[in-house]
């Protein structure tokens, strides 16, 4: 310590150095301050003497409670599957139809099925099942594959066009612009906008109606309500998978594109599989 | 050639000037015979730095005869870095602003990424790296060869030696910078900058620790000033923990990949042991400080507590480089190094805050600068965001506060408070105090205008902090709301969705901030060109306007 010196203003003495006009009072440490201190070192004490904490040479001090956050996932696990047993084993044994005959595992199958369409089904349908251009809505009455439980199960479990899965719908639509003139392909597209719209001439679509019957009945149907067993879909209501108007329908005549879905049954297993197809049964186009 | 004993402020940099230009050479052999494509990029850039230095020091080389361009400034300090350190800091400081503004709006309006270059995963390490090692590193350097020079009562030890730091610091910055938007990263957070940068780096550091460490050695106190120590602190530890963070094989010595030589959780405990520290050190213990000298400077008052100061000192060195661990509580982390982070980390509380006590107490006795000085208030605002940030890190390094927290908004929310709040603000008070002194000036050029950055930055702040702390909060509990029968309520991509608000919020938040950022550099602007601003004088009495009995 140098000399002795005062803060004129509070009265207290200070260490007596001074740096470029700083001085620094002798104040002591505020006792709250110092207590709190102690406090959380008393804390950390006691919850090192409960918890894992000290490292040994081979493994650590395990603490009184022997507390491990891998053992403690595993329970909380566990616990939730015993909660939602019973139900994962009448799902097991039962029929879509079945389960969805029986109001509570019904409703225990749409709330897992919707669970498992955010995670699994929303990248491509969308959080609300809306779909989106080239990704079917789930919400209408319009499907490509069935819309009875059967059907979506089945398409679920297997797929559409998916590699990986030998019962995966498959149906492919041949590209026509090898087949028709082009005229005929404008002919054909005005057709088919005109069962559900105002064509851009009238004389073109009629004259498409012949190419229609000629080359798209035999899968589309006569009446272009589309045949479900070949996964043709319907083109005289006014949804359109691909893209709207006469344009969009040209293109998938001269080149068509076609979607592809996984098979989801090896991935998350059957019951998950059955409450997903419950689940998008329920949304309101289910048949 | 550099003759010796004319002073150690020669302007002559004929050495220096030599090696920059080989270096420029060599950079230009490096592109030339580069092992992959983006190495050759990065050397064409530093070549074209190294040549332009080279040519600005030969535009300014005197040919005249040795002995004659001695030049000591006036106080007889090394100022003129200190002076470049303090327009370096204001200019990356708007970089920094203004990038963390873009990343902010990518994040609300993902079309405005543009790829590949300017894509959010490119411009986050620019925003980081910018406002953290480019502002808050260019504020360190600057005000710690200004203060250790002050307290020391002795010039910057190592002659030019300081110049090598400041530029070589900007050219790390640069090829730091580059190296991210071109696409060369470590991915390692806050550590992002491949071998060689990191290499440059550890040569710039040690010049600057020999350049501060000489200085306290051939000083004329009998004493180490306490901000000193916190200096020292912070240039050590970020020395240490760089090194060993950094540590990684080169796929080729003339090539831009390399590959760590930790893996799995060690890699990840050795990250985050780095990564905390980091704002340990690097925005706790410098800062500090810089709290030190500018808030008793400013204020006029002497430091509260010598002894609550070395015990808090003492107790945050040791207690800081124990907490990382929180960072990676339920993750492949054994045990008993999270509890350890955890009881760490609660421990670190009452250090920290000692800094807060100090800081606030040493303005007893001068509160009413509070209400007229605008600096002041600014210093005030940083050490009460320090507090409650410190605060705020103890309680979320608590594992069950943590489940919550972790990975969520929350925790940028709580860096932000610390950064804009405790980082900025105490650096732009430091900033206001030092330009009229730096370059002569009798106050800023407008006063005014500082009570404009502090409106606008503490706005920005508890705008950004506010919102991000709700959207944390509800973020994680969507992450693990169940509904009754077991299953997870909300997808992922909800959650996402439901942070739209808030991101547009926050950029409102960052943007107040950065046009705080902007009005500080016309301040600053102004002063050094020599204007004084024609303003009414702020109110400096309250005066109470008189009410009749009831």
């Amino acid at each position: 310590m140098s000399e002795e010196h005062r803060d004129e203003l509070s009265g207290v003495e200070t260490t007596g150095h001074e740096w470029d006009g700083i001085r620094e009072l002798n104040n002591p440490m505020p006792r709250w301050w110092v207590y709190t201190f102690y406090a959380t070192i008393l804390w950390a004490v006691v919850y090192v003497f409960f918890y894992p904490a000290i490292p040994m040479i081979s493994s650590a001090t395990k603490g009184y409670l022997g507390f491990s956050s891998r053992a403690e996932l595993q329970q909380d696990l566990d616990q939730a599957k015993l909660g939602q047993a019973q139900f994962h084993e009448m799902i097991a044994a039962k029929s879509v139809q079945e389960i969805d005959a029986d109001p509570t595992l019904r409703e225990f199958a749409v709330s897992g099925g919707a669970s498992a369409f955010k995670v699994n089904c929303a990248p491509c349908h969308g959080s609300g099942a809306a779909g989106g251009p080239g990704f079917p809505n789930l919400n209408d009455d319009d499907w490509l594959w069935g819309g009875d439980l059967d059907g979506i199960q089945t398409t679920i479990a297997h797929g559409v066009r998916y590699d990986g899965d030998p019962d995966t719908h498959v149906s492919e639509m041949p590209a026509f612009g090898e087949i028709l003139k082009i005229d005929e392909t404008r002919q054909v597209a005005a057709y088919v906008w005109s069962l559900t719209n105002t064509p851009s001439s009238a004389a073109l679509a009629d004259a498409g109606k012949q190419v229609f019957m000629d080359n798209c009945a035999a899968c589309h149907a006569d009446d272009a309500k589309g045949k479900v067993d070949m996964g043709a879909p319907n083109l005289a209501d006014a949804i359109w998978l691909k893209g709207r108007g006469e344009d969009a329908i040209a293109r998938q005549v001269l080149a068509p594109r076609h979607g592809v879905m996984p098979a989801w049954q090896g991935r998350l297993g059957e019951t998950a599989v059955k409450q997903l197809t419950v689940f998008v049964h329920s949304l309101g186009g289910g048949k | 050639m550099r003759s010796a004993g004319t002073g150690d402020d020669i302007m002559n940099y004929t050495t220096e000037t030599v090696v920059i230009a080989v270096a420029a050479f060599l950079a230009l052999l490096g592109a030339a015979f580069a092992h992959d494509h983006l190495f050759a990029v990065h050397m064409g850039i530093l070549s074209f730095c190294l040549v332009a230095g080279t040519i600005l020091l030969m535009r300014r080389m005197d040919f005249s005869a040795a002995g004659t361009q001695v030049r000591v400034e006036p106080s007889g300090y090394f100022d003129e870095v200190v002076r470049y350190g303090l327009i370096a800091t204001v200019f990356w400081g708007v970089v920094g602003f203004l990038v963390g503004v873009i990343v902010a709006a990518q994040l609300a309006f993902p079309d405005l990424n543009v790829a590949p270059y300017l894509n959010f995963g490119r411009l986050r390490p620019v925003h980081t790296s910018a406002v953290i090692f480019a502002f808050g590193g260019n504020a360190l350097i600057m005000t710690s060869l200004y203060v250790v020079q002050r307290t020391c009562r002795a010039r910057l030890f190592g002659g030019t030696l300081a110049w090598f730091v400041f530029w070589g610091y900007q050219l790390f910055i640069i090829l730091a910078a580059t190296g991210y938007v071109l696409g060369i990263s470590q991915g390692r957070e806050y550590a992002e900058p491949e071998w060689y940068v990191d290499l440059w780096l550890t040569v710039v550091w040690v010049a600057y620790l020999v350049v501060f460490l000489g200085t306290i050695l051939k000083r004329k106190e009998p004493h180490i000033y306490v901000a000193n120590w916190f200096y020292l602190a912070f240039i050590v530890t970020i020395a240490l923990l760089h090194v060993v963070n950094n540590l990684a094989v080169p796929v080729s010595f003339l090539g831009s990949k390399s590959y760590s030589v930790f893996s799995g959780v060690q890699d990840a405990l050795t990250q985050w042991w780095y990564g905390h520290n980091a704002v340990g050190f690097f925005l706790t213990a410098g800062f500090l400080g810089m709290m030190y000298y500018f808030v008793p400077k400013q204020a006029n008052r002497p430091v509260y507590s010598y002894r609550l100061s070395i015990i808090h000192f003492w107790a945050l060195i040791f207690m800081y480089i124990w907490a990382g661990p929180h960072h990676l509580h339920y993750t492949a982390l054994p045990d008993w190094a999270q509890t350890l982070g955890m009881v760490f980390s609660v421990m670190l509380w009452m250090p920290s805050w000692g800094g807060m006590i100090n800081g606030l107490m040493t303005l007893s006795g001068a509160w009413d600068k509070i209400r007229t000085d605008p600096i002041i208030r600014m210093m005030v605002i940083a050490i009460a965001f320090y507090g409650m940030s410190t605060f705020e890190g103890p309680m979320m390094s608590i594992k069950t506060v943590n489940s919550l927290s972790h990975y969520t908004e929350w925790t940028i929310g709580h860096v932000h408070s610390g950064a804009l709040g405790w980082v900025g603000m105490i650096t732009f008070g430091a900033i206001y105090f030092l330009t009229p002194k730096l370059w002569g000036r009798e106050r800023m050029y407008s006063m005014r205008m500082i009570n404009w950055h502090f409106w606008l930055a503490t706005l920005g702040i508890v705008v950004y902090a506010a919102v991000l702390w709700v959207a944390g909060i509800q973020q994680g509990l969507m992450w693990r709301e169940y509904n009754s029968q077991g299953f997870l309520v909300y997808s992922f991509a909800e959650t996402v969705a439901a942070m739209f608000p808030y991101y547009v919020l926050r950029t409102v938040g960052g943007g107040l901030y950065l046009a705080g950022g902007l009005v500080m550099a016309w301040n600053v602007f102004m002063t050094i060109r020599g204007h004084i601003r024609d303003e009414a004088a702020l109110p400096t009495t309250f005066v109470p306007h008189a009410q009749p009995a009831e």
